[in-house]
């Protein structure tokens, strides 16, 4: 018999649950290790509370009625109910203050590898803490947290969502020309960028640099040779990067050009990838305004892991086998080197100790 | 290091084929193997892997290559929909020039049978290999349209009153003289499109970025 269940869910068995178990435990012990205690909200919302939040490619997208006619949604973040939570539990209590979760969100994707529509999300929420030294510690904690579960590869993209709508406003853009140069480096789409920009009556030196800034990454040379339009993101960027331990600030790869596709973002954002998979294994940034939407103003920022993400890359690079990793070892960057003499990576093995937290 | 800087590369077989062999040949690679194997898919010692066009988006966005060539036809036709909705998650670097085709719809000569089912009926029957085209150029111009998915010759279903009009690519338009189908709107112009895996484009950004700045060297070919 078949009863289906639907599209971009699964059902997870024992043997696949330990692995998970191992890396979920392993990560709150870094996260409680660090002050951040775990909390839980409900999977279902008001969608007129969550709505406070700019949540764009994000937004639920899973509704249903209640008895009395309001309408629910299933959360597609734990950032913005976090948020709620602040604004509503601790009305008083002095900043900052440190959450922790481990929930499943709900998205509605094309389902694929490690987009499943249904997404076990580990993260932090760190509000009232401002940049740079706010963004310091969550990239820190991010870092001890996936060097305790034994993923050796990663690199963190660092950029920041403020960039590149200062260097429109900088250089003068129409108004209505900045949707849509935005739009298309939220879709990576340099070629729509690159049409549209020629097509928008901007002198040939503004273009070029509306085109070229969003592609340069790379290490700590790419904020040197920033445009002066740019001198506050960058600086910005740079002091979060003074404040990173060795470490940390090895798996740093400055990317000018990075968005998220999640509204609330207002300064650093970053992004998490590992040679061992195609995609991100996960994200974070800086929400600065989000918090005063629900009453509390206070700057935040935080991240969130995809579970299943992180668990295909350790797989990956424990078999040697990833995505991009063939022959990958002798391309990377420079920081590579430098990351891997900095860090050492516990010798336990997260996804064969079968039912262990490794602490 | 070899001409691609030790990345791998996603060829599509069939249009583009030619004109992104030449590109490479042009990077210095040894194309020889490449262009005589027709059968074998994957050119370990050049860092190229082929495939249909097709599937070059979803090979590149599972990371199996790092960079490739496909149509903004396909790239179009694998774009989100709608915001949310979740489109290919990959880099569009530069548009490449070559393989310079329309994107059109295309009816029976003489009245447009399409216009007149439109008109009385309310509603226009359109085949097409491209649906999500179809189905948004249709929406963005006000038009009721019911949409047949074929995959073979589209040419066919219009002749066989199966449909009152077609939405397909043409180059040279050929096609349609032949089959007595007459192009009533131009939809879009697609060209070959380089795209990048996102990791890859960080992870491997000077090798990428380096091979970028030698196909811009290259002479322009195509349109």
């Amino acid at each position: 018999m078949i009863h289906p269940i639907p599209s971009g869910t699964r059902d997870v068995l024992p043997d696949e649950t330990r692995e998970v178990r191992a890396i979920t435990d392993t990560l709150r012990g870094i996260f409680q290790g660090h002050g951040y205690g775990e909390v839980y909200t409900p999977a279902l919302e008001y969608e007129s509370v969550l709505a406070r939040a700019d949540m764009a490619e994000a937004r639920p997208a899973y509704r249903v009625f209640d008895e009395s006619g309001a309408v629910l949604v299933l959360r597609s973040d734990m950032t913005v109910p976090i948020a709620r939570v602040v604004a509503t539990r601790y009305t008083s209590s002095e900043p900052p203050l440190r959450f922790c979760y481990f929930a499943h969100c709900y998205r509605g994707v094309r389902p694929q590898r490690g987009q499943p529509r249904e997404l076990l999300q580990a993260g932090i929420e760190l509000i009232g803490s401002p940049a740079p030294q706010g963004t310091a510690e969550a990239l820190t904690v991010l870092c001890h947290a996936l060097d305790a579960t034994g993923l050796k590869d990663y690199r963190i993209g660092l950029g920041d969502a403020s960039l590149f709508p200062a260097l429109m406003a900088s250089l003068r853009v129409p108004e209505h020309v900045r949707a849509g140069l935005l739009d298309a480096l939220v879709l990576r789409d340099f070629v729509g960028l690159e049409h549209t920009l020629a097509g928008s009556g901007l002198s040939g030196e503004a273009a070029e640099l509306l085109l070229d800034v969003p592609q340069r990454r790379g290490g700590p040379e790419v904020l040197a040779d920033a445009p002066a339009p740019a001198d506050e993101a960058v600086t910005g960027l740079r002091r979060v990067h003074e404040l990173l331990e060795p470490g940390v600030a090895g798996r740093v790869i400055f990317d000018l050009g990075l968005v998220r596709n999640i509204g609330y973002y207002t300064g650093a954002v970053f992004d998490v990838y590992d040679p061992a998979l195609g995609s991100p294994i996960g994200g974070g940034g800086r929400y600065d305004e989000l918090l005063g939407r629900f009453g509390r103003g206070l700057p935040a920022v935080g991240f969130a892991l995809g579970v299943d993400r992180l668990h295909i890359a350790l797989a990956g690079e424990e078999r040697g086998t990833g995505a991009l990793l063939a022959g990958a070892e002798a391309r990377l960057l420079d920081g590579a080197e430098q990351a891997r003499r900095g860090v050492r990576v516990p010798a336990e093995d997260v996804t064969s100790t079968a039912g262990e937290s490794p602490r | 290091m070899s001409p691609t800087n030790g990345l791998t590369i996603a060829v599509p077989r069939g249009a583009l084929f030619a004109g992104t062999v030449d590109l490479l040949a042009g990077l210095g690679l040894d194309t020889e193997e490449l262009r005589s194997n027709d059968r074998k898919l994957l050119f370990e010692e050049i860092g190229v892997i082929t495939m249909r066009p097709s599937d070059v988006p979803t090979y590149v966005e599972a990371g199996a290559a790092d960079l490739g060539v496909t149509g903004k036809d396909v790239l179009l036709e694998q774009a989100a929909q709608r915001p949310g909705e979740g489109g290919r998650e990959v880099y569009e670097l530069l548009d490449l020039g070559y393989g310079r085709c329309t994107m059109v719809l295309a009816s029976k000569a003489g009245p447009d049978p399409a216009r007149e089912a439109l008109r009385r009926l309310g509603v226009m029957r359109v085949a097409t290999k491209y649906p999500r085209i179809a189905a948004r150029h249709l929406e963005e111009t006000g038009r009721q349209a019911e949409i047949v998915e074929v995959k073979g010759s589209v040419e066919l279903a219009p002749l066989t009153g199966v449909v009152e009009a077609i939405v397909d690519l043409t180059a040279t338009g050929t096609t349609l003289r032949e089959n007595n189908l007459v192009v009533r709107e131009e939809i879009v112009v697609c060209t070959a499109r380089l795209i990048a895996n996102p990791v890859a484009h960080k992870l491997k950004a000077a090798p990428i970025d380096d091979l970028l700045e030698q196909v811009r060297g290259l002479p322009a070919s195509g349109g």
